[in-house]
């Protein structure tokens, strides 16, 4: 192998093409100069953004689709803070990225220099690991490992920071070195015998089961099985906002998202079971709701990679660690139908009487879009989102049929990932549709990548669902706090469908009429030779029911508006 | 089984482990780390998030010069430091981590103290130094420097003799443990 005369930086890009990495999303800059270069005699294609945040939420698309780790390169300061929302929201769910940062010359290091910023320290409490380069000769182990911590055991995003000096210095190292990670054991190795037989055991006591299905399951590839377990067992089957897809939601078991603004019968099913199984999802607050009086008489299981995550949010009975298609596999031998005709039919009784709705009078619906677009797209379609009121409609009514075709930001819960996403994801897969909902909120933050989607001719959808509102946090002022609002009206909005077309090749569509709705959503579909933009005008003050305020418990729940004359507590959760 | 018995006897147990866990108390965590840069940044970050203080903290070499390691006391309910023991498990520069219990390991310490003593009070100050098993390892004619070491107990109860002195400076090395017999640190 010929490592003659190469530099630092190019060792790098040799290091990611023997990863198979085809993008690459990024910003240059003054301390990334090397990398850059390198990229120019790569096959690897660099994807130029125009934030940074954007290409970390592209990278974080693409991630999620494909389930390997994408990468971003970025410049040091400014460029590398610029990353730190999308790090950050990578990190809270579990997403694996490896992230590149330029800095500034080691002997300048800690003097302030310019465009100098303690990247490695500043991120630290949002990566899964963290290296500092301080000599050439280790870039190649630093990548090897940055991708194996990556994408193993729980992923996460894994960052890289690279004097400049060390990115131009000559190379004279190994570009295939051993890794070195005496504390890493990602692996869990086969399931704990009697940790199945006693969840086997508790399964088959059980007469009114629930799995639960989080995005480990996505994760570890665990659909089929998972499928084949739910049939198996007869038993229901919800899913966590991340978790959509990991079990189709047109399947009668299928109870869809369970949580703070779920389906009224996947919370009625968690306070009626005598059984719940996690697989692959941390009991996060979004759904447990109080946590001391979340199935509190029901047998609890957590199967998760993450031991640390076993009694963190609430205690079980069962844990089991391991990869959740592993376990569940696993698990399959040991269990038989249970007993579940009358509990299945108690749910289909919660079904029919709590269905999800939305009345049709008065100004255009982002439900009734939503169920549209579901229709139109026949379930098929990627569904990205951003944050707030039209995600959780997004996620009652966009069923997910498919592993890995909705990409949401649930933990750090970042306004502005939907359409930088929506991207990564187009990148990833060509042969998909892909939809970008987003707020008119969120998608100001990060519209400037119009320009990055416009350029390569990328097809995504973008659906603004614009109530002139930062709507959730309305719903929030209008249901707890006397309809005082304040922070929320977002007067000033351009006329995004213009705005679209301003860029060459994009394609801007108003959607005001009920009527409309399907016309305007089948142009879209139609237009393909770059991205397009429908702007649908919707009902300012519509909002999201089912409703668990936050920290009371999912008995508790709101079905549906509640009475004007309703004096409501402030919610006593976090946020 | 009758699953009513044993909720209710859950219901007990539950109530008595909660008591337990809730309780504060000092917890002496050895972490065995690689030796690379930023390591006990991260460490101190697992605490610092959760709101934890840190006692003391002492970090050495180890045998093995590839690693170090750290002994950190802090003091917080078990539940709590429970996860901060998890979240540590995960750093990827952690080989592992381990809370001694008092009775299963040494614990010792050392601490300097300055105190100001004229010539007439020596007698009771060396007295002191001599109960405790401390020495004397600066003198002056208005000053002397103890060194006391032991467990950390008995390093308190010297100092708090030493107090009907005037307390010039003080300084401890922070608890360092090791787990007896076979048992790893």
């Amino acid at each position: 192998m010929n490592n003659e005369g190469m530099t630092g930086g190019e060792a790098l890009v040799r290091c990611l093409e023997n990863q198979g990495i085809e993008y690459v999303f990024g910003l240059s800059g003054g301390a990334a100069l090397p990398m850059f270069d390198a990229l120019v005699d790569s096959k690897i294609k660099l994807i130029l953004v125009r934030h940074e945040q954007g290409a970390a939420h592209m990278a974080d698309g693409m991630a999620r689709v494909t389930g390997k780790p994408s990468v971003v390169i970025v410049t040091s300061g400014p460029g590398a803070m610029n990353t730190i929302t999308g790090i950050l929201t990578a990190h809270m769910d579990s997403v694996p990225m490896v992230v590149l940062t330029g800095q500034t010359i080691s002997s300048m290091l800690g003097k302030d220099a310019f465009q100098e910023a303690d990247v490695f320290g500043t991120t630290m409490p949002v990566v899964k690991h963290s290296y500092l380069v301080k000599n050439t000769n280790e870039i190649p182990r630093m990548v090897r490992e940055a991708f194996h911590i990556s994408a193993t055991g729980r992923p996460g995003p894994v960052l890289i920071d690279i004097p400049k000096d060390f990115s131009s210095g000559p190379f004279t190292g190994d570009l295939f070195p051993e890794m070195d990670l005496p504390g890493y054991k990602p692996d869990a190795s086969d399931p704990d015998e009697d940790a199945l037989t006693q969840i086997a055991a508790a399964l088959s006591q059980s007469e009114r089961p629930v799995i639960l299905a989080g995005h480990g399951a996505l994760i570890a590839n665990a659909q089929d099985a998972l499928l084949a377990l739910a049939e198996k067992l007869q038993a229901p089957v919800t899913t966590t906002l991340l978790g959509k897809g990991a079990f189709p939601e047109n399947h009668p078991l299928s109870l869809g998202m369970l949580g703070m603004h779920g389906t009224a019968y996947a919370n009625k099913a968690m306070v009626n079971c005598d059984l719940v199984m996690s697989i692959g999802s941390r009991y996060d607050d979004r759904i447990i709701g109080k946590a001391p009086e979340f199935c509190k008489k029901a047998v609890r299981i957590h199967v998760d990679i993450d031991s640390a995550e076993f009694g963190r949010m609430i205690a079980c009975h069962h844990y089991c660690h391991g990869d959740a298609r592993v376990v569940i596999e696993h698990l399959l031998p040991l269990v038989g139908k249970l007993p579940t005709d009358p509990w299945l039919a108690q749910i289909n009784d919660f079904k029919r009487k709590y269905p999800l709705g939305y009345k049709k009078r008065g100004g255009l619906k982002m439900q009734q879009i939503l169920d549209s677009l579901d229709r139109l797209t026949e379930s098929r379609a990627i569904i990205t989102t951003d944050v707030g009121q039209h995600q959780m409609w997004a996620a009652q009514f966009c069923k997910t049929i498919e592993p890995h075709t909705w990409l949401s930001s649930g933990g750090a819960g970042t306004m502005g990932y939907g359409f930088p996403a929506a991207i990564g994801a187009a990148f990833a897969r060509p042969d998909k549709q892909v939809w970008a909902v987003v707020g008119d909120g969120g998608f100001q933050m990060t519209m400037a990548e119009l320009a990055t989607a416009a350029i390569n001719k990328l097809p995504v959808k973008v659906l603004i669902l614009n109530n002139r509102y930062l709507g959730m946090v309305r719903q929030w002022q209008t249901l707890f706090y006397d309809d005082r609002k304040s922070g929320v009206d977002l007067e000033g909005n351009p006329d995004f469908a213009r705005l679209a077309e301003c860029y060459e090749g994009v394609k801007g569509f108003t959607l005001k009429r009920a009527a409309d709705i399907d016309k305007v959503l089948q142009k879209a579909i139609d237009y393909n030779d770059g991205p397009c933009v429908v702007e649908a005008i919707v009902e300012k003050q519509d909002n999201v029911f089912p409703m668990i305020p936050a920290g009371a418990a999912l008995e508790d729940m709101l079905i549906d508006e509640p009475k004007s004359t309703t004096k409501l507590e402030k919610p006593t959760g976090s946020t | 089984m009758n699953t009513h018995v044993l909720q209710s006897n859950e219901a007990v147990v539950a109530q008595e482990k909660d008591k337990m866990m809730s309780e504060e108390r000092t917890h002496t965590l050895s972490v065995y780390v690689a030796n690379r840069p930023g390591v006990l940044a991260r460490i101190s970050q697992v605490f610092s998030r959760r709101g934890f203080n840190i006692d003391s903290l002492v970090v050495s070499p180890t045998i093995d010069g590839r690693y170090s390691r750290m002994t950190i006391a802090a003091k917080g309910s078990y539940d709590g430091l429970e996860q901060i023991i998890l979240q540590l498990g995960k750093l990827i520069d952690v080989i592992h981590c381990i809370d001694h219990a008092n009775d299963v390991s040494v614990i010792r310490e050392l601490a300097l103290v300055k105190i100001r003593v004229e010539a007439e009070a020596r007698g009771e100050a060396f007295q002191i130094c001599e109960h405790f098993g401390a020495k004397t390892v600066d003198l002056t004619d208005h000053s002397m420097i103890i060194m006391v070491t032991g467990h950390s107990d008995k390093v308190d109860a010297c100092i708090d003799m030493l107090r009907k002195f005037e307390l010039v400076e003080m300084v401890r090395t922070g608890k360092v443990v090791m787990a007896r017999g076979e048992e790893i640190t």
